[in-house]
């Protein structure tokens, strides 16, 4: 079965939120919606040693959109059934059918769905599946001025980058499998992942964890 | 949030060209675009707008993004549909390759839409009604408003002369069309205006480099940094500042080809987390210390390349010193401590900086021998007290470890692009001013307080004084009335006195805290309402055309329609114009880059028709500043007195100035944390560029609000000993003013320093303490020594919780 998914080269990005900002303007979305979200994270500490300034801190970013998961908990806990996977595996909610009732941003570990006021349903990123069904990459990949993002077959993302999708913030993989592949950032596999935290928590909206 | 363009359908001429018929048909299919200009165009853009609005296509249109005054020159694909801007896309050329990669618009040329869009544009011509800077005004027509300023003009010219005339800084707009350089070309047919020179961004670098290298053009093309083994980037983001489109590309593709990369910054910048595999953390204002320890330390142990500075440099040591200064201090005895009995070594400089000895150390022994290495120099450590010993410091390191004229390596300094100085940014003709005096860019209050005081000691050049005090303000695409120029509750209360500026015009496409001050107030037009031009800012080879995609909203002009009808009512319109509305000086334009750097350019007709956006010259092979020096110095020498790499300048030294040193030395800062100032304000503040604008524009864009919002950035035992929490209102002072805003606490910013990004607006309540968060409340109007520049970052403060 396919299964589309998104690589994130963690080490690459720089947390200008590009990616964030051309996927509001191509879905036209409001304050307060982030269909893709940037967390910034930092780690370690200062500590003097007579004038100078010993540093520990690391920090990176890490840009966050739906990971269509092969085992969408999202689908599962829709009491329309407006949340559906596709055939390439872009998990779709379908705003005909969606009740708004928020079920499905609860149960994903990711903040990916998100409520929109304006029509009464949950919106999230689909993908950008009308640029895939053009045959065009999604819009936050086409935008990235690193080239940290990418899209395709998560077989052959993870045969290119490995097997890693759940870099801190993200929850461990096995919850919901979601077709991400994460290059991380030196600084998360250097740290103690306990001793990391998210430092622009306001900027990734009522969804950040 | 949408709002179209007024095209009313049933008021549509029935004439629409053949040949926009023909673009548009080509646009639908993806590879043509539009274009209006003159009415019968508008109209006929009308006409085509409503016809597609009924077949509801969308047409898509290369486009340059808005050239404010950030480091990138991007493309954007503008979708138009039933007369809106729908969506931006950016460049999306094949293959995307080092050479010539693609110009991807950052997150500011994004959001793009909800700065054409905003519900605040200014709409018609305005005049002020209140007090000056009470922000209250009336609207008038635009016959009204050119009326006005007109007699005005002509007004301080009778009174006063030319030289009371003054368009002070701005960088708002780099179109050729929008831009104080529209002003400027009307007002040398005037009869001039006092000139000016330098800049906010780099005064010192571009001052001192050429005390070194005779030159500012010390730059290899970018792509060669792909053959550099190590690269510094000292208080370089070009992440977030975006220093060339693609710069932080190139770094990426660098290390992919196994580049070591530090970065030198009191704060962990988005460069310093992406691009470097180490970030050095050090004291602002204190480089040149660090500096001079890694000079100490390659001295000392053997590392410096003696044969590169026998034959290529002079005043490294005594058996060198120019003609006029043998015996003099050498840049080796200055690092030696073998006049001021002080050795320079990374214990003195641990101290000063606080970066640790032995990385200062190890710093120094991998830049002196992983080669060929770059010391970039970015131009934050520049905007300070001593801004001039930074770069000639970094110079110096460069010259002594043999990175100049080779591949892989850079000569530091301003770093404009080999062997030409890249590209142009303005073409727009200004014509030659008539008034011969100029004017430090930062000094333009001093010359409003006491102009006829100034001499040489204030940097005026070409006259022994200036014979005027400013007397009317015209403010084209510029928020340095008040906004970005430092002390702003100085510099408001020299704006508020009407005995001194007498008129001051704004025009901007906002009420920003300089337009709050204008006594007539001129809406202008966006950059996608207009037509435009762009080049490749400091780097690149492109040439971006700017198609107007949507008429100008309310009743905006353009900078240069604006200034047309002014010429008009002062009997200068042809000299103005030569007849050229501007898509005729965009024509006009590409056939000066044609000319005089890009032979293959095409024309402006073909590409419209192609719907090209951009013209590109793809860099198979780098070109290298100062090769030709290197292999021959004794024929290719520098333009300097010397002819070589003037370690030891002889011509500061003929100043004999010791602020202004003939070698790189480490001076205390006036505002420091060694200074007694430290017991009252005992942080330092720096105002680094923020990644949601560039400068003050953008600043009110809601999408770039929400991702980068206005923060006072602390440590967080800064934090600690102050009782904040993450998020708390706090106030940042000192005595000349105070902003209050919320605080992020983060471990990215060093102990004993904050950071507020520069560019917030202004925003005093009842009390003049600043809601709005514009770090240059705290700022300080006091110049460098040598290049009269902005010593922005050079501040103490304090901070506490509201």
């Amino acid at each position: 079965m396919k299964q589309l998914a998104f690589f994130v080269d963690a080490a690459a990005c720089s947390g200008c939120k590009t990616c964030q900002m051309a996927c509001k303007d191509k879905h036209d979305l409001p304050v307060g919606q982030l269909w893709r979200r940037v967390y910034e994270v930092a780690g370690g500490g200062w500590e003097a040693r007579g004038a100078a300034w010993m540093s520990s801190v690391i920090a990176y970013h890490l840009s966050v959109g739906c990971n269509h998961c092969e085992r969408p908990i999202c689908v599962e806990v829709c009491p329309s059934g407006a949340t559906r996977k596709r055939e390439d595996g872009i998990v779709l909610i379908d705003g005909d059918r969606c009740l708004g009732c928020g079920y499905c941003r609860w149960a994903c570990p990711y903040g990916a769905p998100q409520y929109d006021e304006r029509r009464g349903v949950m919106g999230k990123c689909h993908l950008c599946y009308d640029e895939i069904d053009a045959g065009r990459p999604p819009i936050c990949v086409s935008a990235c001025p690193m080239r940290a993002l990418e899209v395709g077959e998560l077989a052959d993302l993870r045969s290119l980058h490995g097997a890693v999708a759940d870099t801190y913030p993200l929850p461990e993989q096995g919850h919901t499998s979601p077709a991400l592949v994460i290059k991380p950032h030196p600084g998360a596999t250097m740290t103690d992942q306990a001793a990391l935290s998210i430092i622009n928590r306001e900027e990734v909206g009522r969804e950040g964890r | 949030m949408k709002r179209g363009c007024p095209i009313d359908p049933g008021d549509l001429p029935n004439a629409v060209s053949r040949r926009t018929f023909v673009k548009w048909g080509a646009a639908l299919g993806g590879s043509a675009a539009f274009a209006a200009t003159s009415l019968a165009e508008l109209e006929a853009l009308a006409a085509l707008l409503a016809h597609e609005a009924s077949a509801g296509h969308t047409l898509k249109i290369r486009v340059g993004c808005p050239a404010h005054n950030c480091g990138g020159r991007c493309l954007l694909i503008a979708h138009i549909k039933d007369g809106v801007l729908t969506r931006l896309e950016t460049d999306d050329r094949q293959p995307d390759r080092v050479a010539d990669p693609q110009l991807r618009a950052c997150v500011r040329g994004r959001a793009y839409r909800h700065r054409q869009d905003h519900p605040d544009r200014l709409r018609y011509p305005m005049r002020r009604t209140g007090k000056r800077g009470e922000g209250r005004f009336e609207r008038i027509s635009w016959d009204q408003a050119l009326d006005q300023l007109a007699a005005e003009l002509e007004r301080v010219k009778s009174t006063y002369g030319n030289s009371a005339l003054y368009i002070p800084y701005g960088t708002g707009s780099y179109n050729q069309l929008n831009g104080r350089q529209t002003a400027a070309r009307l007002l040398n047919l005037f009869g001039g205006c006092l000139g000016s020179y330098n800049s906010y961004s780099w005064a010192c670098i571009s001052r001192a480099t050429p005390t070194v290298y005779g030159t500012s053009v010390t730059g290899n093309q970018r792509q060669d940094w792909l053959n550099s083994k190590y690269i510094l980037m000292w208080s370089w983001n070009p992440a977030e500042m975006r220093d060339g489109t693609n710069s932080e590309f190139f770094i990426k593709k660098a290390r992919e080809r196994g580049a070591r990369v530090v970065c030198i910054d009191p704060r962990m910048s988005l460069s310093a987390v992406s691009l470097a595999d180490e970030w050095i953390p050090i004291r602002p204002g204190t480089d040149v210390a660090m500096m001079a320890a890694m000079a100490y330390v390659m001295i000392t142990e053997k590392l410096i390349d003696r044969e590169f500075i026998r034959r290529c440099c002079v005043g490294f040591d005594s058996t060198q010193m120019p003609v006029g200064a043998e015996g003099e201090e050498s840049f080796e005895d200055y690092i030696l401590g073998s006049r001021d009995g002080v050795a320079k070594t990374p214990r003195w400089a641990e101290a000063i900086t606080s970066v640790p000895g032995e990385t200062i150390a190890r710093i120094a022994r991998e830049y002196a021998t992983i080669k060929p290495g770059v010391l970039y120099q970015g131009y934050g450590m520049q905007r300070r007290a001593y801004g001039e010993q930074a770069v000639r410091a970094g110079c110096v390191l460069a010259a002594i470890t043999g990175n100049v004229g080779v591949s892989g390596g850079w000569a530091s300094g301003l770093g404009l692009q080999a062997d030409d100085g890249g590209p142009f940014w303005n073409v727009f003709p200004a014509g030659d001013n008539p008034v011969p005096a100029r004017i430090p860019v930062f000094l333009w209050t001093e010359a409003v307080l006491h102009g006829k005081d100034m001499g040489p000691e204030h940097g005026v050049r070409e006259v022994e004084r200036l014979d005027n005090d400013i007397k009317l303000l015209w403010a084209v695409a510029s928020n340095t009335l008040v906004n970005q120029h430092a002390n702003i509750n100085r510099t408001t209360k020299i704006l508020q006195d009407e005995s001194l500026v007498e008129t001051i015009v704004v025009q901007d496409q906002f009420l920003t805290p300089s337009g709050r001050f204008a006594d007539l107030l001129l809406p202008v037009c966006t950059q996608f309402e207009m037509w435009g031009l762009e080049d490749g800012w400091k780097y690149g080879d492109e040439v971006i055309v700017m198609p107007q995609l949507l008429p100008p909203a309310y009743e905006s002009k353009s900078d240069y329609q604006i200034c047309r009808e002014v010429a008009r009512r002062l009997g200068l319109e042809d000299a103005y114009s030569e007849g050229r509305d501007e898509k005729g000086w965009v024509a006009w334009a590409l056939g000066r880059y044609r000319d005089t750097r890009f032979p293959e350019l095409p024309s402006l007709e073909q590409m419209e028709d192609e719907n090209r956006g951009v013209f590109s010259v793809p860099v198979t092979e780098a070109r290298v500043a100062f090769a030709d020096f290197r292999r021959d110095p004794q024929r290719q020498p520098l333009p300097t007195p010397s002819g070589k790499i003037e370690i030891f300048s002889k011509q500061l030294f003929d100043l004999g100035n010791d602020e202004v040193p003939p070698v790189p030395k480490y001076i205390q800062e006036w505002e420091s944390p060694f200074g007694p100032e430290a017991r009252k304000h005992p942080l330092q503040v720096i105002g680094h560029h923020y990644m949601g604008r560039v400068h003050s524009t953008h600043a009110n864009v809601d999408w770039l609000r929400e991702a980068f919002p206005q923060r006072v950035f602390i440590n967080p035992i800064d934090a600690q000993a102050r009782g904040l929490v993450d998020g708390d209102m706090v106030r940042v002072f000192n005595d000349r003013g105070t902003v209050m805003l919320p605080c992020r606490i983060t471990p990215r910013i060093m102990p004993g320093v904050v950071d507020i990004p520069q560019g917030a607006w202004w925003q005093p309540d009842e009390a003049g303490i600043d809601r709005g968060g514009s770090v240059n409340t705290l700022t300080s109007e006091r110049w460098t020594p040598y290049a009269f520049g902005n010593a922005q970052h050079t501040i103490m403060a304090d901070v506490e919780k509201a």
